[in-house]
């Protein structure tokens, strides 16, 4: 029996990996890796390189900039209705994309909640670049918001009240407490939205659109290359699976140093000096 | 009027912590099982809890009264936690400059001086115990708190912790509060000793007054003392006899009748392996169930009993689980509490 076991259970394993494994292992195959990277010089996705850099970038400051505060607040402070609220950030999570495209483009397209408001000050945001941070930073937010609030939470809460009975207020705690003590799981949690914003397809093409140059990310030119120039797609999805690979690299390490830190606090009885 | 006044209840979830006592220059402990405020009360001196009504006045400061609340950043207190809190990303020397204050002489002061770059996670237990007395100490507070400062340390370190732990204090002579499970700790270290049970404080005074006039069961048996239950019952001859709960009966020389707690000090029973004809009015057979070595005295745990004796008598009687031996103890060391 336990021979059947053993078999059965390997036997399942192996078809899983072979099942997530293939389709990665054959975009390189598909052509040679040297034709792929030189697919990368052509202008689609040189553009969409550049569209994905900046859009990411400028999103990814955003929320991380409003994120972290408020992560901070849902994780130290103790109010009714918070456990509605960790919820409500969690939602977008198991939306849709496309369902996300949507609200963004009832919220603040032209015909949207705040379109009015933004056109009288002269700002149209839909099929802009604008549109395409928008949509980046709010299907990443949770990722982030969600990390975030785990790592400032495993933060011993008596090391708070230390730094309170030294004389600390709210600031110096968050800066010299807080923040280097929650680095490992904020770095993660950073990594972690960072390639879910990257990766961001069905809000971007519905709120911002798909135009090269302009709102075109690179899951945008995979989609529209893929029936036009297929070895552009399979470069683009190369690229895209080392990135991955190094954030899940980059996620290890965090996670290492994140073990560093709470290791020591383990109660030590060996003898003193 | 004395530098700390505590008059205070917190509402914990599940009693009150109710608390009245006057700290002066000394240190006090708190002593009693766990889960029963201890820890509460430093948290609310220290302004980590409001307490739901009472007074806490710290010299000419009113730190805590009705609408007035000041903040736990705002109180000059020092705190030891417990296992100490000690910044894990920190140095040895930030971490004792962390609220400000001259490092000068204190890493020396408190042997650490050579860990200064030092990380706590490389220290050992009695090293870490040093820095956090230093942190709590840096900023000269008006007020110290520890919350089982010796707990962490194994037993080995513990008894010369305990002593530079006493010295420290009584050099620094501010108002004190120690929070310890251990009723030896407190007795080391202490001026006073505080026995707190369900948030209650049952009876405060030095280790001598706890010892020899214990205010109930919890505060004897925290004490150290054996407690049996039994009904007492005065004799003509001026001694008390107690028929006990469990079986046998023992006399005593306090006066009590109706139900009442027998207290009896381990180091006030001996033992012996027959009937001995000694000066020993009580004398209880019973089973050793365990023998354990504490420095120079043997521990011995009977079935209802525990008694210390000598390494040597020990010895000569080969006291071993699962002998049968005659705990003998005088009738004038036996102190009666009459329980409600």
């Amino acid at each position: 029996m336990r021979a059947l076991f053993t078999a059965v259970f390997a036997l399942a394993a192996a078809v899983a990996f072979t099942f997530l494994l293939l389709p990665l292992v054959a975009i390189f195959l598909r052509v040679p890796v040297g034709h792929l990277f030189a697919q990368l010089g052509d202008p689609v996705t040189r553009d969409a390189l550049l569209v994905s850099l900046k859009t990411s970038a400028i999103a990814h400051a955003c929320v991380v900039a409003f994120g972290t505060p408020t992560a901070y607040l849902l994780a130290r402070q103790r109010f009714s209705g918070r456990g509605a609220v960790l919820t409500l950030v969690e939602l977008p999570l198991v939306l849709p994309p496309a369902v996300a495209g949507i609200g963004l483009l009832a919220a603040f397209g032209r015909f949207g909640l705040l379109g009015g408001t933004l056109d009288a000050f002269g700002i149209q945001i839909g099929f802009t670049q604008a549109a395409v941070v928008l949509a980046v930073a709010f299907v990443e937010s949770p990722f982030y918001v969600r990390g975030a609030v785990a790592a400032f939470e495993a933060v011993d809460e008596n090391l708070f009240a230390a730094a309170r009975t030294l004389g600390a207020g709210p600031w110096r705690i968050f800066l010299r407490v807080a923040l280097p003590l929650a680095a490992g799981g904020l770095g993660a949690a950073s990594a972690l939205a960072l390639a879910r914003g990257l990766g961001e397809f069905g809000a971007t093409i519905i709120f911002a659109g798909s135009l090269q140059g302009v709102t075109q990310t690179l899951p945008l030119a995979i989609y529209s290359q893929f029936d036009q120039n297929l070895d552009v797609a399979l470069a683009i999805s190369a690229l895209f699976i080392l990135v991955g690979a190094a954030i899940l690299v980059a996620l290890k390490v965090f996670g290492w140093l994140r073990f560093s830190w709470i290791s020591p606090l383990r109660p030590v009885t060996s003898t003193s000096s | 009027m004395a530098p700390l006044q505590l008059d205070f209840t917190v509402a914990t979830r599940d009693f009150d912590v109710e608390l009245t006592l006057d700290v002066g220059s000394e240190t006090v402990a708190l002593v009693g099982p766990s889960g029963a405020g201890k820890t509460t009360v430093l948290r609310a001196v220290a302004g980590l809890v409001r307490p739901a009504r009472g007074r806490i006045v710290c010299g000419d400061e009113v730190w805590f009264e009705g609408g007035t609340h000041v903040r736990a950043e705002e109180r000059s207190v020092g705190f030891v936690f417990q296992d100490y809190a000690l910044f894990p990303h920190l140095t040895v020397t930030q971490n004792v400059t962390f609220g400000g204050g001259a490092v000068d002489g204190l890493l020396e002061r408190f042997r650490i001086a050579h860990l200064a770059r030092e990380k706590p996670g490389g220290l050992s237990g009695g090293e870490r115990q040093r820095v956090a007395l230093a942190r709590a100490v840096a900023r000269s507070p008006r007020v110290l708190l520890l919350d089982e400062p010796l707990g962490a340390l194994d037993p080995h370190t513990r008894g010369t912790v305990r002593g530079e732990l006493h010295d420290l204090l009584r050099e620094l002579r501010l108002p004190s509060l120690l929070v310890t499970h251990d009723f030896e700790d407190a007795a080391a270290v202490a001026d006073r000793i505080g026995v707190l049970a369900d948030g209650r404080m049952r009876q405060v005074g030095t280790a001598a007054e706890l010892l020899g006039a214990p205010a109930d069961d919890v505060v004897a048996s925290f004490a150290g003392a054996n407690v049996l239950r039994g009904v007492a019952e005065p004799r003509p001859d001026g001694l008390t006899e107690v028929r006990l709960e469990a079986g046998g009966s023992v006399l005593s020389s306090d006066a009590a009748s109706g139900p009442v707690d027998v207290v009896v000090y381990p180091w006030e029973v001996a033992l012996g392996l027959g009937q001995t004809d000694d000066s020993a009015q009580n004398h209880l057979a019973e089973e050793i169930v365990s023998v354990a070595n504490v420095g120079n005295r043997v521990r011995v745990r009977l079935q209802r009993l525990t008694a210390e004796v000598t390494t040597a008598s020990a010895d000569r009687l080969e006291l071993k689980p699962g002998t049968r031996v005659v705990a003998g103890f005088k009738a004038t060391a036996t102190r009666l509490l009459p329980r409600s």
